[in-house]
């Protein structure tokens, strides 16, 4: 029972997050592949995929070496923070401190910025793929190695977050559109809650504390977050409404 | 030059994006870790769930 709930967290988890990722890595390769055509979008996009599984390769090693302690600490701090970043954004978002993410303005930014470099070579174009490919990538990939951190989870982890780009990549080909209908902001929230969660579990195993439930803890945290910023977000969308 | 140095600022912006907030939690991480040290029970644990949810919700209320 434990164990399976704690596997389908962490594919619920490493989905999620990949496919709120997948989206924006979409939304600058679609608008390079508009503006300068597939060519410099493919190989950018595949080069950003190369570097990644480089780093994966070069780095995955130093991590069966790591104390197992050490590592649980290091991974949970910054589990922690990524996840509490994600969840204080989608937040304010929601209470309209800030404004919402809207891939469609993204697109057109992305867009007029390469039309306004329309004499530069392609390569240009295909760097903005890359860096776009290389760093939502990489987030997918902390993301899959923390949420996997516990014996036999990386594979589920890693199963959600390749469903996810599998699924963007499928859509983003037949719809040659920004994917701007996904919910982002209501995704961007539960995977904060939910990383956030897996951040304070793993922080807290790395510290030598034992939870109570073990592995279901994650669940407890991911509710308390929730909780906590929707006692927020009330006040703040308020006191927002009574300022306009 | 340029990009690379832009990678690595992305890459810090992936975990501290206020940075009060980042500080804040680390400084709860810091305290569980002594009372966990000092205390050799589950109260570091309480320390740093009820120390996390109360920054998160601190640094929202002061946005």
């Amino acid at each position: 029972m434990i164990a399976t709930t704690a596997a389908s967290t962490a594919i619920l988890a490493s989905f999620l997050s990949a496919l709120v990722e997948a989206v924006e890595a979409l939304t600058i390769v679609l608008s390079v592949a508009t503006v300068r055509g597939w060519k410099p979008a493919g190989l950018g996009a595949f080069a950003g995929i190369a570097t990644l599984a480089l780093t994966v390769v070069l780095l995955g090693p130093f991590l069966d070496r790591a104390p197992s302690h050490a590592l649980q600490l290091a991974i949970g701090v910054l589990l922690l923070l990524f996840g509490v970043r994600w969840l204080r954004k989608a937040s304010l978002r929601a209470a309209g401190v800030i404004p919402l993410h809207d891939e469609t303005a993204v697109f057109a930014a992305e867009t007029a910025a390469l039309r306004s470099h329309a004499r530069r070579l392609d390569w240009l174009a295909g760097l903005a793929a890359y860096k776009a490919m290389l760093l939502e990538g990489l987030e997918v990939v902390f993301v899959v190695i923390a949420v996997g951190a516990a014996p036999g989870m990386l594979v589920p982890a890693s199963i959600g977050a390749a469903a996810a780009c599998a699924l963007v990549a499928v859509l983003g080909i037949a719809v040659r559109q920004p994917l701007s209908r996904v919910p982002e902001n209501a995704l961007k929230f539960s995977v904060g809650a939910m990383l956030s969660a897996f951040g304070l579990f793993w922080t807290g195993e790395g510290l030598g504390v034992s939870w109570p439930g073990a592995d279901l803890a994650i669940l407890a945290f991911a509710a308390l977050l929730v909780m906590v910023a929707a006692l927020a977000i009330v006040p703040l969308r308020r006191t927002r409404q009574v300022s306009l | 030059m340029r990009l690379f140095r832009g990678i690595l600022q992305e890459l810090v912006g992936l975990f501290v994006d206020d940075g009060m907030l980042a500080l804040a939690i680390v400084a709860v991480i810091a305290l569980a870790a002594v009372v966990v040290h000092l205390v050799h029970d589950d109260t570091g644990g309480i320390v740093l769930v009820a120390g996390a949810l109360f920054v998160l919700f601190a640094n929202l209320m002061a946005a």
